[in-house]
């Protein structure tokens, strides 16, 4: 349980996706704009990675790994094509289900959903989680479980939604600036981006 | 058509000037950030995507013809899943230490929007030589990029190039301190936000 915490609080601060290792970046420029867009793709970004994470670690563990299927075969190399098979199928079925389910949710996400098949920041956190696979039990950034790889989904997603509605709002008040004309746009949300990476830098050491 | 015709030149010209992915269009920022720290892997990196952008947009644009609409994402997913395996099995075989810096970057090329991005515009409806310069061109834009970047933090960051030192030991003893912020990720967007910065102003003058 510990572990879990530990886990879930260093994914949002100290790992974020955006802010340690830019994953989902096209998106995070393209879609923040205001903060209600942020939000909801945000919020996909978290459902989808709640759900691909641990579905990916199950693949990894019980298919991929060495000596899983077939003794003495390690098939990870092809762990790129199977990830990247199971983020695009996950993204279609949780469309479908969302769209079937809860519309309200479907009008509010539809746009945003089929995006993210192509979000570094889904494909990163499989990534990741196949590398921490191999740590020792007891580094707090192993995932050993079903339950760690949940949790680490989630966590990664928080951080992310964290990350792009905080653009969001100071995009929204940045338009009252008077920024040079070059700059405008791409360049000036660069650099606003990097001044809130060296702000979360602070985290970086946090243990709990 | 001759294989160099004006339009070919183009096809191949124009993203390395005004229609540059990364500061044109905004495509492929994830990974151009992250690889950046020191020059090696940055031009490892920029040769990796060069390679794949080419070929994955002749393999598409040669079976252009014969892919249903409604699933082209996903066929356009696996070509590139299956040329990064490639790409990453050949890194470790040969330049292992790079393999290891490059980490997930180099599975993460796959998602690199550049890839998707000329994937669904140009090699869906062009032919397989202008699509191989429009990969290549792609490409080679993303790698300057990288390579400008990546010099800029190994030299302000390490005092080196390449691993080789550049600032003389003499600079040293006088007090010179090299930027450790450089080394941040932080760095790497104001840098790129710069880059935009310049890259904008001397096309805005143009035109």
């Amino acid at each position: 349980m510990e572990h879990a915490i530990s886990l879930f609080f260093r994914s949002i601060f100290v790992d974020n996706m955006i802010f340690a290792f830019f994953l989902g970046m096209c998106s995070y420029l393209a879609v923040s704009k205001t903060v209600k867009t942020s939000l909801g793709l945000g919020l996909a970004v978290t459902f989808v990675l709640t759900v691909t994470v641990p579905v990916n670690y199950l693949l990894q563990t019980r298919v991929l790994g060495e000596g899983c299927l077939v003794e003495g075969i390690d098939l990870s190399y092809l762990s790129f094509i199977l990830f990247i098979g199971v983020i695009a199928g996950m993204v279609q079925l949780v469309e479908m289900t969302v769209e079937k389910y809860s519309p309200s949710l479907y009008a509010a996400l539809g746009i945003f959903l089929p995006l993210i098949a192509v979000n570094c920041a889904i494909m990163g956190a499989s990534l990741f989680m196949q590398q921490r696979i191999l740590l020792d039990a007891d580094n707090t950034q192993a995932i050993t479980s079903v339950c760690d790889a949940v949790v680490y989904g989630f966590g990664s997603g928080i951080g992310w939604t964290l990350a792009i509605v905080s653009l969001g709002a100071i995009r929204e008040k940045m338009q009252y600036c008077d920024v040079p004309r070059p700059l405008q746009g791409l360049g000036i949300t660069f650099i606003v981006v990097g001044l809130m990476a060296m702000a979360m830098m602070c985290f970086s050491g946090l243990n709990i | 058509m001759a294989l160099f015709s004006k339009q070919n030149k183009e096809v191949f010209t124009n993203p390395l000037n005004l229609d540059h992915p990364i500061l044109g269009q905004v495509l492929g920022i994830c990974s151009a950030l992250a690889v950046t720290s020191q020059l090696k892997p940055a031009i490892v990196m920029g040769l990796a995507v060069t390679v794949i952008t080419a070929f994955s947009n002749v393999i598409i644009s040669i079976i252009r013809n014969t892919i249903p609409n409604r699933i082209r994402i996903v066929v356009q997913l696996v070509v590139v899943a299956a040329l990064v395996t490639i790409v990453s099995q050949v890194l470790k075989a040969y330049v292992y230490d790079v393999s290891v810096q490059l980490s997930v970057y180099v599975g993460l090329i796959i998602t690199n929007c550049i890839l998707m991005g000329r994937l669904e515009a140009f090699a869906m409806q062009n032919k397989p030589w202008p699509s191989f310069l429009d990969g290549m061109g792609n490409g080679l834009g993303y790698a300057m990029i990288l390579v400008i970047v990546g010099a800029v933090r190994e030299f302000l960051g390490r005092g080196s190039l390449l691993g080789f030192q550049i600032i003389p030991d003499a600079c040293y003893d006088w007090g010179y301190i090299n930027n450790g912020m450089m080394t941040m990720p932080a760095m790497a967007l104001i840098l790129v936000g710069i880059v935009i910065w310049v890259h904008r102003a001397y096309f805005y003058k143009e035109k």
